[in-house]
């Protein structure tokens, strides 16, 4: 059994190869050529695809480049969510690479959030993490940290520093032994056949008879039926970080090592392929 | 996969309502009451309780507010749980409520500018 730190390591540095190509109804000078990354799972899409951009630009005229935005298979890809968390929802019984549209018109306005820059997802990182931490530790550790404290989260994050990133992030995931967890543990539940965004709501590490809760027990009470009873064919997966956890896994523990940055335990639950 | 159900563009004929009449009836409960505080120099709303829908996601409600003030249409709004944290506008509120509510009803600052974090 590895070291429970090696987790941290494994997660964050969790690829998926992908393959960017331009949307053909975009108007090019010459051919465009597809582009290869491998992207990083706990990052957001902005933050990694700056090559990207400037790779279809070459052959672009600035006047037909508009916000660049990124679809799967019809899908418009929301940047505000995990890279990993977007490929686990959309494609995860694809084969890989990952097949990526790039566009630089049409902004669909219904479905995505306009990202301007990279501010954009810093504020939008660092209010996730305060979220978190309202659940976690009533804000108290993020109100602690500094301004400086909270740039070396963002920046450990965007410049693919694991070090620099959990030196701080490590803070967050303290908690009183006596109380043998977090006071609440920030999730989140995504479904691909909803039109709802995700399910969140409080949940305890522990129940009030002092037992571990697992991730069986969260999915029972926030989403029982992709879990699977006796007699019955599976239906759904459940995925954190690609990975089909065993249900009796502690939260807490999950909570701790298969968090991204944004201190969010993503779930994911997905039909199982038919094929 | 669609959120449209919340769509900006599309013209609100049901708004808010107010005051909240909903405690009563239990079909209610699709709804939930949230106070609404403004901060700074953030022109404050006459009616702070609302009742709105749990569905109703945080950039529509920020909207709402932006019309009832009559901002300017280039004006941002920020909305604050806490007055900590920006919730993502695609965030439904009810989704706030179960985890930030108390007393039965959820707070939310309202502000013209950037006012935490």
């Amino acid at each position: 059994m590895a070291d429970d730190k090696d987790v941290l390591r494994d997660v964050w540095f969790g690829r998926i190869p992908t393959c960017f190509t331009l949307n053909p109804d975009e108007v090019t000078e010459r051919e465009a050529e597809a582009y290869y990354l491998l992207l990083p799972r706990v990052s957001y899409l902005p933050v990694v695809t700056d090559k990207v951009k400037k790779h279809f630009q070459k052959v672009m005229r600035a006047e037909d480049v508009e916000e660049m935005w990124f679809e799967y298979e019809g899908t418009p890809l929301k940047w505000h969510y995990p890279i990993g968390v977007l490929f686990d929802l959309h494609a995860s019984n694809t084969v890989l690479p990952w097949n990526i549209t790039v566009h630089f018109k049409n902004f669909p306005d219904r479905d995505l959030l306009h990202c301007s820059s990279n501010s954009v997802v810093e504020a939008h990182f660092m209010s996730s993490i305060k979220e978190a931490d309202a659940l976690k530790h009533k804000s108290q550790v993020v109100n602690d940290m500094q301004k400086k404290d909270h740039k070396q989260l963002w920046m450990g994050l965007q410049n693919d520093k694991f070090d620099q990133f959990w030196a701080m992030n490590r803070k967050l995931m303290e908690y009183p032994t006596e109380d043998g967890g977090f006071r609440y543990i920030p999730f989140r539940i995504y479904q691909t056949l909803s039109d709802r965004p995700f399910i969140q709501k409080l949940f305890r590490p522990v129940s009030p008879e002092g037992n571990a809760h697992t991730l069986g027990d969260l999915l029972k009470e926030m989403y029982p039926d992709a879990l699977t009873n006796d007699g019955e064919v599976k239906r759904y997966q459940i995925l954190i970080h690609g990975i089909e956890p065993l249900l009796e896994t502690p939260l807490q523990w999950l909570s701790e090592h298969l968090s991204h940055p944004d201190n969010f335990l993503h779930i994911c639950v997905v039909p199982v392929p038919t094929d | 996969m669609s959120d449209n159900a919340e769509s900006p563009t599309e013209t609100q004929k049901e708004e808010l309502q107010s005051p909240s009449e909903s405690s009563a009836t239990s079909e209610e409960k699709k709804k939930i009451d949230v106070l609404l505080k403004a901060v700074g120099d953030t022109p404050i709303m006459k009616t702070k309780k609302w009742a709105v829908d749990r569905g109703r996601t945080v950039q529509s409600l920020a909207q709402f507010i932006s019309r009832f003030l009559k901002l300017d249409a280039n004006e941002q709004l920020f909305i604050y749980v806490h007055q900590s944290f920006a919730p993502s506008p695609d965030q439904e509120v009810g989704v706030l409520f179960d985890c930030f509510g108390s007393d039965g009803k959820l707070v939310l600052h309202y502000c013209k500018s950037q006012a935490w974090g």
